[in-house]
């Protein structure tokens, strides 16, 4: 019997840490607020990581995480008060619904599927704040969505290095 | 006692559904839009996170600042040599007019005295560094290093050498939000200088200033100056904010399209000068109890919308 090939070369991880997951999430708001200017095409990495964790422990992180990193970033980005909330939690939600389906793709698919997420949560903070008066940003603001789903690869890689340690220490194999 | 097959082992319970818990934190965020947006009842809140995140704040500002200092560090000699000659000519040039300025400024106070006018409130001011610009795309503000432990109250008119930056919208305890005039929600009173027509500027997209419903006869002229009326109690009258830089007379709008550029360094950094308060002028009395009336304590702040 032929074993799918994207799922065969799965390996079996070690179950993921509490703290890292808080820990990768403090990181990105850490780099979210470091204060770039106008630089175009800068993602917003704590939508990256609550998508990841998302799809990746959808029981570990859910909307109550995600609301309140949304309410930390609208603070500290000096926007209005529940607009990165109410587009992190449909994303936490959305993530979290398609995780079963997404985690079954190689990376490259996984990464076409967060695009439209990440877009869609661009999109929610957008009719919120033009709603609100606001001005339209332009479309440059979107660019930071494609180099969010460019980093899926590296994301991936870094933030589950930790499972990827071997559960019994070997001393003529370090890692 | 519950008997086996009645109810769920523990390791299935997963809590609400998660339709309802994102029913639940949707209401909940579009409460506080509302709540922030139509009431403002937020900001002891926004004081409370913005205190507690602010040590984080300062950690990712250090790459930034680390990276500007290398800048500077590599600015050539030259370029450094030429500015110093270049400033030490304007100090020069400026002096001239300062040293006619504090005479011309006493002159100006005992003839006021003379005629019995109200006192012209000196102008007093901070000097504060512009941090950095706000990660918020909508909206066009900057942070400044100067808070309410440094005396700055919300409605405080921001300057730097040349002009008007905008005006302090929110006090944190060691920082301040500055609204830039070019933010769409910010509008300033101004004059033109030619022929002192009083009219209101609004922020418009792309670091532009828009003077709106003005006639499309009304008289106005690429390159003029508009500086502050003053008329609104907040800017000191007099200011600098605007250049005219197109005007627009289509005859099929009744309203002439007038787009100016900042003549303050808006979108750059550096320091900028919060100037004190101004105290409102007092309301015109009724009944004549006395003949001069003390100016009123409230400080008039500039509502949004």
């Amino acid at each position: 019997m032929a074993i799918q090939p994207t799922h065969s070369s799965r390996r079996i991880l070690l179950p993921v840490k509490q703290w890292f997951i808080l820990l990768s999430l403090a990181a990105a708001f850490f780099l979210n607020i470091i204060p770039l200017g106008d630089a175009i095409g800068v993602p917003d990495w704590v939508a990256l990581a609550l998508a990841f964790w998302s799809v990746r422990e959808p029981q570990r992180l859910g909307m109550d995480t995600a609301f309140v990193a949304g309410l930390l970033m609208d603070v500290a980005g000096g926007s209005v008060m529940g607009q990165h909330p109410l587009a992190y939690i449909l994303l936490a939600f959305a993530a979290g619904g398609l995780s079963r389906r997404i985690l079954w793709f190689p990376l490259a698919q996984q990464a076409l599927h967060i695009l439209p997420l990440l877009l869609a949560t661009q999109g929610v903070m957008v009719v919120t704040r033009l709603i609100g008066g606001a001005d339209f940003p332009g479309w440059g603001y979107f660019l930071g969505s494609l180099t969010g789903t460019l980093l899926w690869f590296p994301l991936t890689f870094v933030l589950l290095l930790p499972q990827y340690q071997p559960i019994d220490k070997d001393e003529n194999r370090p890692i | 006692m519950p008997v086996a097959g009645h109810q769920p082992p523990p390791f299935f319970k997963r809590g609400p559904a998660p339709l309802a818990r994102l029913a639940f934190f949707v209401i909940l965020s579009l409460a506080l839009l509302v709540l922030d947006l139509k009431y403002r009842y937020l900001e002891l809140a926004r004081q409370a996170v913005v205190v507690a995140i602010y040590p984080l704040q300062r950690a990712a500002y250090a790459p930034v600042d680390l990276y500007e200092q290398l800048g500077g560090y590599f600015t050539s000699l030259a370029v450094l040599q030429r500015e110093n000659v270049h400033l030490k000519r304007k100090e020069l040039e400026s002096a001239n007019w300062l040293m006619r300025q504090q005479h011309l400024e006493l002159e100006n106070q005992r003839l006021r005295e003379l005629l019995d006018m109200k006192v012209r409130q000196p102008v007093s001011g901070t000097l504060a560094e512009i941090l950095y610009a706000t990660r918020d795309p909508f909206s066009r503000r900057i942070i400044v290093d100067k808070g309410s432990q440094d005396g700055i109250a919300p409605g405080q008119a921001v300057v730097d050498e040349v002009g008007v930056l905008g005006q302090v919208t929110r006090v944190f305890p060691l920082q301040s939000e500055v609204t830039l005039v070019t933010d769409k929600n910010q509008a300033v009173p101004v004059k033109i200088v030619r022929n002192g027509l009083r009219t209101v500027l609004f922020g418009a997209s792309g670091g532009q200033l828009e003077l709106r419903f003005l006639a499309a006869n009304a008289d106005v002229q690429t390159g003029d100056l508009l500086v502050t009326s003053g008329l609104d109690g907040v800017y000191l009258p007099g200011l600098p904010v605007a250049k005219v830089a197109r005007v627009d007379r289509d005859a099929a709008y009744s309203f002439a399209r007038i787009l100016c550029e900042p003549v303050g360094g808006v979108e750059k950094h550096g320091q900028v000068l919060i100037l004190g308060g101004r105290d409102s002028a007092p309301l015109p009395r009724l009944e004549e109890t006395e003949p001069r009336d003390k100016p009123s304590k409230g400080r008039r702040i500039r509502k949004k919308e």
